[in-house]
Protein backbone atom coordinates (compact mmCIF):
# COMPACT_ATOMS: atom_id res chain seq x y z
CA UNK A 1 0.00 0.00 0.00
CA UNK A 2 2.68 2.48 0.95
CA UNK A 3 4.18 1.75 -2.44
CA UNK A 4 1.13 3.08 -4.21
CA UNK A 5 0.62 6.07 -1.99
CA UNK A 6 4.19 7.14 -2.59
CA UNK A 7 3.79 6.26 -6.26
CA UNK A 8 0.99 8.77 -6.60
CA UNK A 9 2.47 12.01 -7.79
CA UNK A 10 1.27 14.99 -5.76
CA UNK A 11 0.68 16.96 -8.90
CA UNK A 12 0.27 16.20 -12.56
CA UNK A 13 0.16 12.71 -13.90
CA UNK A 14 2.79 10.18 -14.66
CA UNK A 15 1.95 7.28 -16.87
CA UNK A 16 3.77 4.10 -16.01
CA UNK A 17 1.92 1.86 -18.38
CA UNK A 18 4.79 -0.24 -19.64
CA UNK A 19 5.28 -2.69 -16.83
CA UNK A 20 7.89 -4.85 -18.47
CA UNK A 21 8.38 -6.65 -21.72
CA UNK A 22 7.13 -9.85 -20.08
CA UNK A 23 3.74 -10.78 -18.72
CA UNK A 24 2.42 -9.13 -15.62
CA UNK A 25 3.18 -11.07 -12.46
CA UNK A 26 1.23 -10.39 -9.29
CA UNK A 27 1.58 -13.30 -6.84
CA UNK A 28 -1.58 -15.37 -6.38
CA UNK A 29 -3.32 -13.40 -9.11
CA UNK A 30 -4.40 -14.92 -12.43
CA UNK A 31 -4.15 -12.25 -15.12
CA UNK A 32 -6.75 -12.82 -17.80
CA UNK A 33 -4.61 -11.55 -20.66
CA UNK A 34 -4.62 -12.14 -24.40
CA UNK A 35 -2.71 -15.42 -24.23
CA UNK A 36 -4.99 -16.74 -21.51
CA UNK A 37 -8.05 -15.66 -23.45
CA UNK A 38 -6.78 -17.37 -26.60
CA UNK A 39 -6.26 -20.55 -24.65
CA UNK A 40 -9.67 -20.37 -23.01
CA UNK A 41 -11.76 -19.22 -25.95
CA UNK A 42 -13.57 -22.54 -26.58
CA UNK A 43 -14.11 -23.12 -22.88
CA UNK A 44 -15.38 -19.60 -22.30
CA UNK A 45 -17.70 -19.82 -25.31
CA UNK A 46 -19.21 -22.96 -23.86
CA UNK A 47 -19.65 -21.36 -20.46
CA UNK A 48 -21.25 -18.33 -22.12
CA UNK A 49 -23.79 -20.63 -23.77
CA UNK A 50 -25.22 -21.39 -20.32
CA UNK A 51 -27.10 -18.11 -20.53
CA UNK A 52 -29.84 -20.06 -22.25
CA UNK A 53 -31.96 -22.56 -20.35
CA UNK A 54 -32.04 -24.92 -23.36
CA UNK A 55 -28.28 -25.12 -23.40
CA UNK A 56 -28.10 -25.68 -19.67
CA UNK A 57 -30.43 -28.63 -20.12
CA UNK A 58 -28.47 -30.09 -23.01
CA UNK A 59 -25.23 -29.77 -21.05
CA UNK A 60 -26.69 -31.51 -18.03
CA UNK A 61 -27.98 -34.36 -20.18
CA UNK A 62 -24.49 -35.21 -21.49
CA UNK A 63 -21.69 -32.98 -20.24
CA UNK A 64 -18.85 -34.63 -22.18
CA UNK A 65 -20.73 -34.51 -25.46
CA UNK A 66 -21.57 -30.87 -24.91
CA UNK A 67 -17.88 -30.09 -24.25
CA UNK A 68 -16.95 -31.93 -27.45
CA UNK A 69 -19.47 -29.91 -29.40
CA UNK A 70 -17.68 -26.74 -28.34
CA UNK A 71 -14.25 -28.19 -29.19
CA UNK A 72 -12.75 -28.06 -25.71
CA UNK A 73 -9.25 -29.46 -25.21
CA UNK A 74 -9.27 -32.80 -23.34
CA UNK A 75 -7.85 -31.25 -20.16
CA UNK A 76 -10.49 -28.51 -20.28
CA UNK A 77 -13.23 -31.13 -20.63
CA UNK A 78 -11.76 -33.04 -17.71
CA UNK A 79 -11.66 -29.90 -15.56
CA UNK A 80 -15.32 -29.23 -16.36
CA UNK A 81 -16.41 -32.81 -15.66
CA UNK A 82 -14.43 -32.84 -12.39
CA UNK A 83 -15.58 -29.36 -11.40
CA UNK A 84 -11.91 -28.57 -10.95
CA UNK A 85 -12.40 -24.81 -10.63
CA UNK A 86 -8.72 -24.00 -10.25
CA UNK A 87 -7.86 -25.99 -13.39
CA UNK A 88 -10.58 -24.22 -15.34
CA UNK A 89 -8.97 -20.88 -14.46
CA UNK A 90 -5.48 -22.23 -15.22
CA UNK A 91 -6.71 -23.50 -18.61
CA UNK A 92 -7.95 -20.11 -19.72
CA UNK A 93 -11.36 -19.79 -18.09
CA UNK A 94 -12.40 -16.27 -17.14
CA UNK A 95 -13.83 -16.15 -13.64
CA UNK A 96 -16.99 -14.44 -14.91
CA UNK A 97 -17.55 -17.31 -17.35
CA UNK A 98 -16.53 -20.08 -14.95
CA UNK A 99 -19.00 -18.62 -12.47
CA UNK A 100 -21.85 -19.45 -14.84
CA UNK A 101 -21.14 -23.16 -14.35
CA UNK A 102 -20.81 -22.65 -10.60
CA UNK A 103 -24.24 -20.98 -10.55
CA UNK A 104 -25.76 -23.96 -12.35
CA UNK A 105 -24.36 -26.15 -9.58
CA UNK A 106 -25.82 -23.81 -6.96
CA UNK A 107 -22.34 -22.68 -5.90
CA UNK A 108 -21.59 -19.15 -4.76
CA UNK A 109 -18.62 -16.90 -5.47
CA UNK A 110 -17.65 -17.42 -1.81
CA UNK A 111 -17.58 -21.17 -2.38
CA UNK A 112 -15.22 -20.61 -5.34
CA UNK A 113 -13.12 -18.25 -3.23
CA UNK A 114 -12.80 -21.02 -0.66
CA UNK A 115 -11.70 -23.49 -3.34
CA UNK A 116 -9.09 -21.07 -4.70
CA UNK A 117 -7.66 -20.40 -1.24
CA UNK A 118 -7.96 -23.86 0.33
CA UNK A 119 -10.75 -22.96 2.72
CA UNK A 120 -14.32 -23.94 3.28
CA UNK A 121 -16.95 -21.54 2.04
CA UNK A 122 -17.70 -20.62 5.67
CA UNK A 123 -14.07 -19.87 6.46
CA UNK A 124 -13.71 -17.77 3.34
CA UNK A 125 -16.91 -15.91 4.12
CA UNK A 126 -15.69 -15.27 7.67
CA UNK A 127 -12.45 -13.76 6.35
CA UNK A 128 -14.42 -11.44 4.11
CA UNK A 129 -16.66 -10.37 6.99
CA UNK A 130 -13.56 -9.74 9.08
CA UNK A 131 -12.44 -7.15 6.51
CA UNK A 132 -11.15 -9.26 3.64
CA UNK A 133 -7.83 -10.92 3.01
CA UNK A 134 -4.53 -9.12 2.62
CA UNK A 135 -1.38 -9.99 0.73
CA UNK A 136 0.84 -12.82 1.90
CA UNK B 1 -26.13 24.07 -23.14
CA UNK B 2 -26.17 20.65 -21.61
CA UNK B 3 -24.05 19.93 -18.55
CA UNK B 4 -23.45 17.29 -15.95
CA UNK B 5 -25.66 17.83 -12.92
CA UNK B 6 -24.16 15.16 -10.72
CA UNK B 7 -21.80 12.21 -10.74
CA UNK B 8 -22.47 9.01 -8.87
CA UNK B 9 -19.70 6.49 -8.36
CA UNK B 10 -20.91 3.13 -7.12
CA UNK B 11 -20.06 -0.53 -6.99
CA UNK B 12 -22.19 -2.74 -9.23
CA UNK B 13 -21.84 -6.07 -7.41
CA UNK B 14 -24.68 -8.41 -8.49
CA UNK B 15 -25.46 -9.41 -4.91
CA UNK B 16 -26.48 -5.81 -4.11
CA UNK B 17 -29.20 -6.13 -6.74
CA UNK B 18 -30.06 -9.61 -5.49
CA UNK B 19 -30.37 -8.36 -1.90
CA UNK B 20 -32.83 -5.71 -3.09
CA UNK B 21 -34.71 -8.08 -5.39
CA UNK B 22 -35.13 -10.56 -2.53
CA UNK B 23 -36.10 -7.98 0.10
CA UNK B 24 -32.96 -8.52 2.19
CA UNK B 25 -32.00 -4.89 2.69
CA UNK B 26 -32.78 -5.05 6.42
CA UNK B 27 -30.76 -8.25 6.85
CA UNK B 28 -27.90 -7.62 9.32
CA UNK B 29 -25.34 -8.52 6.64
CA UNK B 30 -26.70 -5.83 4.35
CA UNK B 31 -28.38 -3.16 6.45
CA UNK B 32 -25.33 -0.93 6.85
CA UNK B 33 -24.80 -0.86 3.08
CA UNK B 34 -28.35 0.23 2.35
CA UNK B 35 -28.42 2.67 5.27
CA UNK B 36 -25.30 4.14 3.69
CA UNK B 37 -27.14 4.63 0.41
CA UNK B 38 -30.08 6.47 1.97
CA UNK B 39 -28.70 10.05 2.02
CA UNK B 40 -27.52 9.75 -1.59
CA UNK B 41 -30.85 8.36 -2.71
CA UNK B 42 -32.75 11.12 -0.97
CA UNK B 43 -30.63 13.80 -2.66
CA UNK B 44 -30.86 12.10 -6.05
CA UNK B 45 -34.64 11.88 -5.78
CA UNK B 46 -34.65 15.70 -5.54
CA UNK B 47 -32.21 16.13 -8.44
CA UNK B 48 -33.55 14.14 -11.34
CA UNK B 49 -31.55 14.69 -14.54
CA UNK B 50 -33.03 14.62 -18.05
CA UNK B 51 -30.71 11.80 -19.07
CA UNK B 52 -28.08 9.58 -17.47
CA UNK B 53 -24.82 8.17 -18.80
CA UNK B 54 -23.78 4.89 -17.19
CA UNK B 55 -20.14 3.86 -17.55
CA UNK B 56 -19.94 0.14 -16.91
CA UNK B 57 -18.59 -3.18 -18.04
CA UNK B 58 -20.41 -6.27 -19.19
CA UNK B 59 -19.75 -9.58 -17.41
CA UNK B 60 -20.23 -12.27 -20.06
CA UNK B 61 -23.88 -11.38 -20.62
CA UNK B 62 -24.29 -8.82 -23.39
CA UNK B 63 -20.87 -9.54 -24.95
CA UNK B 64 -18.66 -12.58 -25.14
CA UNK B 65 -14.96 -12.85 -25.87
CA UNK B 66 -15.24 -12.98 -29.69
CA UNK B 67 -14.96 -9.23 -29.80
CA UNK B 68 -13.51 -7.25 -26.91
CA UNK B 69 -14.02 -3.53 -27.54
CA UNK B 70 -11.89 -1.38 -25.29
CA UNK B 71 -14.54 1.35 -25.25
CA UNK B 72 -18.09 1.18 -26.59
CA UNK B 73 -21.31 3.19 -26.62
CA UNK B 74 -24.93 2.13 -27.01
CA UNK B 75 -27.00 3.97 -29.62
CA UNK B 76 -30.26 2.03 -29.25
CA UNK B 77 -33.80 3.11 -28.41
CA UNK B 78 -33.82 0.64 -25.55
CA UNK B 79 -31.69 -1.98 -23.86
CA UNK B 80 -33.30 -5.20 -22.62
CA UNK B 81 -32.22 -6.55 -19.24
CA UNK B 82 -30.02 -9.63 -19.80
CA UNK B 83 -30.69 -13.11 -18.49
CA UNK B 84 -27.42 -13.80 -16.68
CA UNK B 85 -28.21 -17.46 -16.17
CA UNK B 86 -31.04 -17.36 -13.66
CA UNK B 87 -33.62 -15.25 -15.49
CA UNK B 88 -33.48 -11.48 -15.99
CA UNK B 89 -33.74 -9.19 -12.95
CA UNK B 90 -37.30 -8.02 -12.51
CA UNK B 91 -36.51 -4.40 -13.24
CA UNK B 92 -37.64 -2.16 -16.10
CA UNK B 93 -35.89 -2.32 -19.45
CA UNK B 94 -33.59 0.62 -20.01
CA UNK B 95 -34.77 3.36 -22.36
CA UNK B 96 -32.05 4.89 -24.51
CA UNK B 97 -31.40 8.35 -25.91
CA UNK B 98 -30.02 7.62 -29.39
CA UNK B 99 -29.77 11.27 -30.35
CA UNK B 100 -27.48 12.04 -27.45
CA UNK B 101 -25.57 8.79 -28.03
CA UNK B 102 -24.84 9.74 -31.62
CA UNK B 103 -23.78 13.24 -30.65
CA UNK B 104 -21.41 11.90 -28.00
CA UNK B 105 -20.04 9.33 -30.43
CA UNK B 106 -19.25 11.90 -33.08
CA UNK B 107 -17.66 14.31 -30.63
CA UNK B 108 -15.57 11.58 -29.06
CA UNK B 109 -14.40 10.17 -32.40
CA UNK B 110 -13.45 13.70 -33.46
CA UNK B 111 -11.31 13.86 -30.33
CA UNK B 112 -9.60 10.57 -31.13
CA UNK B 113 -11.67 8.20 -28.97
CA UNK B 114 -12.87 5.61 -31.48
CA UNK B 115 -15.68 3.93 -29.61
CA UNK B 116 -17.33 0.72 -30.81
CA UNK B 117 -21.02 1.23 -31.57
CA UNK B 118 -23.66 -1.06 -30.05
CA UNK B 119 -26.95 -0.82 -31.94
CA UNK B 120 -28.25 -3.74 -29.90
CA UNK B 121 -27.20 -4.46 -26.36
CA UNK B 122 -28.57 -6.44 -23.45
CA UNK B 123 -27.48 -4.83 -20.22
CA UNK B 124 -26.41 -6.82 -17.17
CA UNK B 125 -25.94 -6.10 -13.46
CA UNK B 126 -23.03 -3.81 -14.31
CA UNK B 127 -25.60 -1.29 -15.51
CA UNK B 128 -28.81 -2.22 -13.70
CA UNK B 129 -27.39 -2.48 -10.17
CA UNK B 130 -26.13 1.13 -10.24
CA UNK B 131 -29.59 2.20 -11.44
CA UNK B 132 -31.05 0.34 -8.45
CA UNK B 133 -28.56 1.96 -6.11
CA UNK B 134 -29.83 5.30 -7.41
CA UNK B 135 -33.52 4.34 -7.60
CA UNK B 136 -34.55 1.42 -5.40
CA UNK B 137 -38.20 1.43 -6.49
CA UNK B 138 -38.34 2.41 -10.14
CA UNK B 139 -41.90 1.17 -10.70
CA UNK B 140 -42.50 0.79 -14.43
CA UNK B 141 -39.59 2.89 -15.61
CA UNK B 142 -36.18 4.21 -14.56
CA UNK B 143 -36.10 7.95 -13.78
CA UNK B 144 -34.76 8.95 -17.21
CA UNK B 145 -33.27 7.62 -20.46
CA UNK B 146 -29.80 6.14 -20.29
CA UNK B 147 -26.74 6.13 -22.55
CA UNK B 148 -24.49 3.14 -21.81
CA UNK B 149 -20.73 3.50 -22.18
CA UNK B 150 -18.85 0.22 -22.02
CA UNK B 151 -15.28 -0.35 -20.93
CA UNK B 152 -13.25 -3.53 -21.19
CA UNK B 153 -12.02 -4.18 -17.67
CA UNK B 154 -12.13 -7.99 -17.89
CA UNK B 155 -9.39 -8.81 -20.38
CA UNK B 156 -5.87 -7.47 -20.01
CA UNK B 157 -4.75 -5.00 -21.30
CA UNK B 158 -7.52 -2.86 -19.93
CA UNK B 159 -7.34 0.80 -21.00
CA UNK B 160 -5.02 2.79 -18.77
CA UNK B 161 -6.39 4.90 -15.96
CA UNK B 162 -4.98 7.92 -17.77
CA UNK B 163 -6.87 7.06 -20.94
CA UNK B 164 -10.10 6.62 -18.98
CA UNK B 165 -9.65 9.99 -17.34
CA UNK B 166 -8.93 11.62 -20.71
CA UNK B 167 -12.01 9.94 -22.20
CA UNK B 168 -14.04 11.37 -19.34
CA UNK B 169 -12.71 14.85 -20.03
CA UNK B 170 -13.60 14.49 -23.73
CA UNK B 171 -17.01 13.19 -22.71
CA UNK B 172 -17.54 16.29 -20.56
CA UNK B 173 -16.73 18.52 -23.54
CA UNK B 174 -19.05 16.44 -25.73
CA UNK B 175 -21.90 16.84 -23.24
CA UNK B 176 -21.37 20.59 -22.99
CA UNK B 177 -21.44 20.91 -26.79
CA UNK B 178 -24.85 19.20 -27.10
CA UNK B 179 -27.40 21.56 -28.62
CA UNK B 180 -30.24 20.41 -26.36
CA UNK B 181 -30.39 22.12 -23.00
CA UNK B 182 -30.44 18.97 -20.88
CA UNK B 183 -29.10 18.02 -17.48
CA UNK B 184 -27.02 14.86 -17.26
CA UNK B 185 -26.37 12.46 -14.42
CA UNK B 186 -23.25 10.38 -14.92
CA UNK B 187 -22.57 7.10 -13.17
CA UNK B 188 -19.11 5.57 -12.88
CA UNK B 189 -19.51 2.02 -11.73
CA UNK B 190 -17.56 -0.91 -10.33
CA UNK B 191 -15.08 -1.62 -7.55
CA UNK B 192 -13.93 -1.18 -5.01
CA UNK B 193 -10.97 -3.44 -4.21
CA UNK B 194 -11.60 -7.14 -4.79
CA UNK B 195 -10.19 -10.23 -6.38
CA UNK B 196 -12.28 -13.26 -7.33
CA UNK B 197 -9.77 -15.93 -8.42
CA UNK B 198 -6.32 -17.23 -7.54
CA UNK B 199 -4.79 -17.88 -4.15
CA UNK B 200 -5.18 -14.17 -3.40
CA UNK B 201 -8.98 -14.42 -3.88
CA UNK B 202 -10.81 -12.45 -1.21
CA UNK B 203 -8.17 -9.73 -1.29
CA UNK B 204 -9.54 -6.39 -0.11
CA UNK B 205 -7.52 -3.23 0.52
CA UNK B 206 -9.41 -0.70 2.67
CA UNK B 207 -6.45 1.72 2.82
CA UNK B 208 -6.29 1.88 -0.96
CA UNK B 209 -10.06 2.29 -1.15
CA UNK B 210 -10.02 5.15 1.36
CA UNK B 211 -7.29 6.87 -0.64
CA UNK B 212 -9.28 6.34 -3.86
CA UNK B 213 -12.54 7.65 -2.33
CA UNK B 214 -10.79 10.84 -1.29
CA UNK B 215 -8.72 11.48 -4.39
CA UNK B 216 -11.52 10.76 -6.86
CA UNK B 217 -12.86 14.10 -5.63
CA UNK B 218 -9.74 16.07 -4.83
CA UNK B 219 -7.03 14.75 -7.12
CA UNK B 220 -8.31 12.45 -9.89
CA UNK B 221 -5.22 13.21 -11.99
CA UNK B 222 -3.12 11.43 -9.38
CA UNK B 223 -5.31 8.33 -9.69
CA UNK B 224 -5.01 8.58 -13.47
CA UNK B 225 -1.26 8.20 -12.98
CA UNK B 226 -1.59 4.68 -11.56
CA UNK B 227 -0.44 1.89 -13.84
CA UNK B 228 -2.41 -1.27 -14.54
CA UNK B 229 0.08 -3.21 -12.50
CA UNK B 230 -0.33 -0.92 -9.50
CA UNK B 231 -4.10 -1.13 -9.81
CA UNK B 232 -4.13 -4.93 -10.00
CA UNK B 233 -1.67 -5.20 -7.15
CA UNK B 234 -3.39 -2.70 -4.86
CA UNK B 235 -7.06 -3.06 -5.82
CA UNK B 236 -7.07 -6.71 -6.96
CA UNK B 237 -7.48 -8.27 -10.38
CA UNK B 238 -11.15 -7.26 -10.49
CA UNK B 239 -10.73 -4.04 -8.49
CA UNK B 240 -9.00 -2.53 -11.52
CA UNK B 241 -12.52 -1.79 -12.78
CA UNK B 242 -12.32 1.33 -10.58
CA UNK B 243 -10.83 3.00 -13.67
CA UNK B 244 -14.42 3.50 -14.79
CA UNK B 245 -14.89 6.01 -11.98
CA UNK B 246 -12.28 8.16 -13.70
CA UNK B 247 -14.44 8.46 -16.83
CA UNK B 248 -17.26 9.83 -14.68
CA UNK B 249 -14.92 12.15 -12.83
CA UNK B 250 -13.25 13.41 -15.99
CA UNK B 251 -16.62 14.52 -17.36
CA UNK B 252 -17.16 16.74 -14.31
CA UNK B 253 -15.69 20.11 -13.39
CA UNK B 254 -12.36 20.39 -11.65
CA UNK B 255 -14.12 21.36 -8.42
CA UNK B 256 -17.06 19.23 -7.35
CA UNK B 257 -18.97 19.19 -4.09
CA UNK B 258 -19.32 15.94 -2.26
CA UNK B 259 -22.92 15.19 -1.34
CA UNK B 260 -22.32 11.84 0.33
CA UNK B 261 -20.00 8.88 0.41
CA UNK B 262 -20.03 5.53 2.15
CA UNK B 263 -17.84 2.45 2.35
CA UNK B 264 -18.96 -1.04 3.21
CA UNK B 265 -17.59 -4.56 3.18
CA UNK B 266 -18.14 -7.21 2.20
CA UNK B 267 -20.76 -7.08 -0.54
CA UNK B 268 -20.25 -10.73 -1.50
CA UNK B 269 -16.49 -10.74 -2.24
CA UNK B 270 -16.10 -7.03 -2.73
CA UNK B 271 -15.57 -3.79 -0.88
CA UNK B 272 -18.49 -1.60 -1.93
CA UNK B 273 -18.22 2.16 -2.21
CA UNK B 274 -20.56 4.97 -3.12
CA UNK B 275 -19.63 8.59 -3.75
CA UNK B 276 -22.05 11.26 -4.97
CA UNK B 277 -20.83 14.62 -6.26
CA UNK B 278 -22.74 17.77 -7.19
CA UNK B 279 -21.24 19.25 -10.35
CA UNK B 280 -22.81 22.67 -10.04
CA UNK B 281 -20.53 25.57 -9.05
CA UNK B 282 -20.64 25.86 -5.25
FE1 LIG C 1 -17.69 -5.32 -12.97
Amino acid sequence: MTAVLTAIPTEGTSMSTHETGGRLNVPGTPIFDGQTSRRGLRLNKMLMSFRSADNRERFSADEAAYCAEFGLAPEQTQAVLDRDWTAMIDLGGSIFYVYKLAMMDGRSMQYLGGVFTGMTEEEFQAELRAGGRRDG
Amino acid sequence: MADVLWGLATSHVPSIGAAMDRGKTEDPNWKDLFDGYAPARAWLAEHRPDVAIVVYNDHANGLDLDIVPTFGIGTADSYPVADEGYGPRQVPDVIGDPELSLHLLESLVDEGFDLTVFQELEVDHGLTVPLSVWTPDPGDAWPCPVVPILVNVIQYPQPTAARCYALGQALGRAIRSYREDVTVGILGTGGMSHQLAGSRAGFINPEFDAMWLEKIQTDPAALAGLSREELIREAGSEGIELIMWLIMRGAMHEQVTKVHSHYFLPASNTAAGIALFDNRPA
